[in-house]
């Protein structure tokens, strides 16, 4: 189709390119591709010029051969005739359970100081400002540093040993902090229902029991609460449920606990060590609680924000409705805090799930330390090994913000 | 109406009548704030209890310091087996906490380059001093690269040059487009550095040779290698980060997934990944046989790290403006760069000072990471010190004096953001009611 206007048969001059609006968005657009590209091309000019100069190549191999190391902790079968992928999704088992224990550690003492600076309270009030100044303005790797030095200061275990020791253990005997770890009782089963094999290592049938019945339980809880609201409905008067619910928790639980045989095994003090009961090394101590104390005290100022940003006319209204104070809280105050809160405390948590990392300064089997580090080390794979850890790195974190963007999505306002 | 008839309305002023007894005074106060009610009663004993405990575990540590010792056995010599804090290892090696191993005979280089800091940053963080003072600023980042590093004052200089050579073609070619402009002024700079320095520093350090010993990278460590870095990433992050803010928001698509793309993926991976990136894999994408300085690897590492947060708390500025504003630039006429360099990135940044300022206390605090590539930050001083015999098995102090350095420079910098939120407060907010 020929263009008949005549202000658009004006001669096309290269400055168009970058004067004219209609051009200007594509002229920008091209260059930039071009420059992706040249720039993407060099690098990977480069990288084969210099693997083949190395005598390398590139190829995921290594991944299947022995590893050859071992791994302190261990959450499925693993042996130093394991592989290199094995060690990997061992390192990465020990980065998400160090980063989901900080993460519940972190939110319960970012929850209290964080209303605590808020109380009322002078002296508790001025302690909380003075925690959550202090933690945050220090960098994260002195506070983990600073509680493995702590953990390595405490007693040896052969001074549990004699008539008069000069260490004790807490708790009835059944705790034993050490400067080798703590060691903690651990739940056992006497009639135990075995074990299951499964994709990566095995089930225990005992916890997938006991998470089931509490399923039950909680749909059992349901139902009862729905029979309270069809009673209150119809009559007026709500049955009290309370008694009914902690009944169905209580008698299915330890119902099914004895019959499994439920008992804990403790710690006890054999020759040179500790044996038994379940040891936290200190340097999953260290990395657990450097990074809770630390990611606290941004947790607090978030909670502490949150709250303030309620405005008193939301509190007043509550109250003028004759709402009681608790139900103020739960029904007005802290569904719109939260929809304040979660989202910066879901980037705390990718931050802690990052910052385990860190555990490298105190010698903690993470991922990085496996796969991105004795791993790296041994094949002589850095090129590999280090694009394969970030892309996982990148997988949770993606993963974790992806879970905000649902919540994000949910919890918007309604708007007309 | 002569109310003085009226019987029911008072003639005389009633005197005031003293304070109910229990009201006011530090009684009061006490009960109010320290025992209003069992909840607050219970705390308050348990903060006191907490705070005693803290105090008589630290208290005769603290009490019985030890300044003079030339080692730990020392300390304990002169404690006699009392628990005591034994400040003689920061007495000993402070200026190594502080400088690493820079020479000590040039320590006033850095600490003049510090100082200079401040007259640099003065024209930026205060009001009220003259426009002038800003090419000071523009000029420091140089000087205080030949401070530190030493060598031929012409290496700066000729860089310098580089961006007088991009300036003046700019202004050339601009009359043919802003596009060609920059273009050719980019070209320029990058041809200048790669091919004139070089010769150009050779010859003037041969006709004029202002030199200073030059010390090596190696050599930088503790608290100057953290403030190296630190302010070189702050000082680089902030316009990276507003242009990927600016990127992600951009209408052109190509544009937009790049920096979205950027951005994710460095949010998604530590820090420390990326620096032994710089330190392992750097060597595989550059030409084969270049190499160079790993302090400037780190910092390019940290700057791109802090850019990718530094932009997302800008974009949440730039989401929270109206978009009347984006509408009102666009009516006044101001094409793309002038709408957001006028109206909207004024308000924008304003609006993100607290979340910048935060970005900058992380990256500062972040720089202790480049203990685990092998330079010497503070904290890994502190590992250094402790392998010598003298003062094995000391923790506590050097930990204290790295918190406490630490702490005096974050804690500084979020002040200095909550006087920037006030002074830069020119909406008649409600304020808030506690």
């Amino acid at each position: 189709m020929a263009i008949t206007s005549g202000a658009q048969r004006q001669a096309f001059h290269l400055n168009m390119l970058f004067n004219d609006a209609r051009y200007r968005a594509r002229t920008i657009q091209v260059i930039a591709f071009c420059i992706l590209v040249l720039a993407a091309g060099w690098l990977i000019d480069n990288t084969v010029r210099n693997l083949a100069a190395l005598g390398k190549d590139f190829s995921f191999g290594f991944l299947w051969s022995t590893a050859g190391y071992d791994i302190a902790p261990h959450s499925i079968d693993y042996s130093s005739a394991s592989t290199h992928a094995r060690a990997a999704l061992v390192g990465l088992l020990n980065t998400l359970i160090v980063a989901a224990m900080a993460c519940v550690t972190a939110t319960i003492l970012g929850v209290f100081a964080g209303v605590l600076r808020l109380s009322n309270n002078w002296i508790v009030a001025r302690l909380m400002t003075v925690y959550v100044e202090s933690f945050r303005n220090i960098p994260a790797l002195l506070w983990i540093i600073v509680v493995a030095a702590m953990s390595e200061s405490m007693p040896a275990p052969s001074a549990f040993r004699g008539e008069h020791p000069q260490a004790s253990m807490l708790f009835f005997d059944s705790i034993a902090v050490t400067n080798r770890g703590i060691y903690l009782p651990v739940p056992d089963f006497a009639r135990s229902l075995g074990q299951l094999p499964a994709a990566l290592g095995s089930l225990d049938v005992n916890y997938v029991a006991i998470c089931a019945l509490l399923v039950l339980a909680f749909l059992a809880h349901r139902t009862v609460l729905r029979h309270a609201e069809r009673v209150q409905s119809v009559s007026g008067e709500r049955p009290s449920t309370w008694w009914k619910s902690l009944c169905i928790f209580v008698l299915l639980l330890f119902g099914l606990l004895y019959a499994l045989g439920f008992h804990f095994d403790y710690p006890a003090l054999k020759g040179l060590n500790f044996t038994g009961g379940l040891q936290l090394r200190n340097a999953f101590i260290a990395l657990w609680i450097g990074l809770s104390v630390y990611t606290g005290a941004f947790i607090a100022e978030i909670v502490r924000s949150g709250i303030l940003a309620i405005s008193r006319g939301q509190s007043e209204a509550a109250h003028a409705l004759g709402l009681t104070p608790a139900r103020t809280m739960r029904l007005v105050i802290l569904p719109q805090a939260l929809r304040i809160i979660i989202p910066p405390m879901i980037s705390q948590f990718l931050n802690i799930t990052k910052n385990t990392s860190l555990g490298l300064a105190v010698g903690y089997m993470d991922l990085r330390s496996t796969l991105g580090g004795i791993t790296i080390n041994q094949t002589g794979r850095e090129l590999e090994g280090m694009l394969l850890m970030m892309l996982i790195y990148v997988s949770i974190s993606l993963a974790i913000s992806g879970v905000m963007n649902v919540y994000n999505g949910r919890a918007r306002l309604k708007e007309r | 109406m002569n109310m003085h008839n009226i019987s029911w309305v008072r003639q005389d002023i009633v005197a005031p009548s003293p304070r109910p007894p229990g009201q006011g005074g530090v009684m009061d106060w006490v009960r109010k704030n320290l025992f209003n009610g069992w909840v607050s009663s219970l705390l308050t004993v348990a903060s006191v209890m907490a705070i005693a405990w803290g105090v008589m575990a630290i208290a005769p540590w603290l009490g019985n310091s030890v300044w003079h010792a030339g080692s730990l056995s020392e300390c304990r010599q002169i404690l006699d087996g009392a628990p005591g804090a034994c400040w003689g290892v920061i007495r000993d090696r402070w200026t190594q906490l502080l400088f690493g191993f820079y020479p000590t005979a040039l320590y006033w280089r850095p600490m003049l380059a510090f100082v200079l800091l401040f007259a640099a940053l003065a024209p930026i963080l205060f009001r009220g001093l003259p426009q002038r003072a800003l090419w000071f600023s523009a000029v420091y980042p140089g000087l205080a690269f030949w401070l530190i590093w030493g060598g031929s004052l012409w290496l700066p200089v000729s860089i310098y040059l580089g961006f007088a050579v991009a300036t003046g073609l700019f202004s050339i070619a601009v009359r043919s487009g802003v596009g060609l402009a920059a273009t050719a002024a980019i070209v320029g700079a990058a041809l200048w550095w790669l091919y004139a320095t070089p010769a150009l520093v050779e010859i003037a350090t041969d006709t004029a040779p202002i030199l200073l010993v030059p010390v090596t990278s190696r050599e930088l460590g503790g608290f100057l290698l953290s403030i190296v870095i630190g302010v070189s990433g702050i000082a680089l992050s902030l316009p990276l980060g507003i242009l990927l803010a600016l990127g992600r928001r951009s209408g052109l698509p190509l544009i937009r997934m790049l920096s979205v793309t950027f951005i994710e993926f460095i949010r998604g991976v530590p820090l420390i990944t990326l620096l032994f990136t710089a330190s392992l894999l750097l060597n595989y994408f550059l030409p084969p046989g270049t190499s160079f300085d790993l302090i400037l690897r780190v910092v390019i590492m940290v700057t791109l790290f802090a850019s990718a947060y530094m932009a997302e708390v800008i974009r949440g500025g730039l989401a929270a403006l109206p978009r009347g504003q984006y509408e009102a630039a666009g009516a006044l006429g101001l094409d793309y760069w002038k709408a957001q360099r006028l109206v909207i990135l004024p308000q924008a940044l304003k609006i993100s000072i607290p979340g910048i300022v935060n970005s900058f206390i992380g990256l500062f605090k972040d720089t202790t990471l480049v203990m685990f590539i092998g330079l010497l930050d503070p904290i890994a001083l502190a590992a250094a010190i402790r392998a010598n015999t003298n003062w094995q098995g000391i923790y506590w102090e050097l930990f204290i004096f790295i918190g406490a350095v630490f702490f005096v420079f974050c804690f500084g910098m979020s002040r200095y953001s909550q006087y920037l939120e006030q002074r830069l407060r020119t909406d008649h907010r409600w304020e808030e009611c506690a």
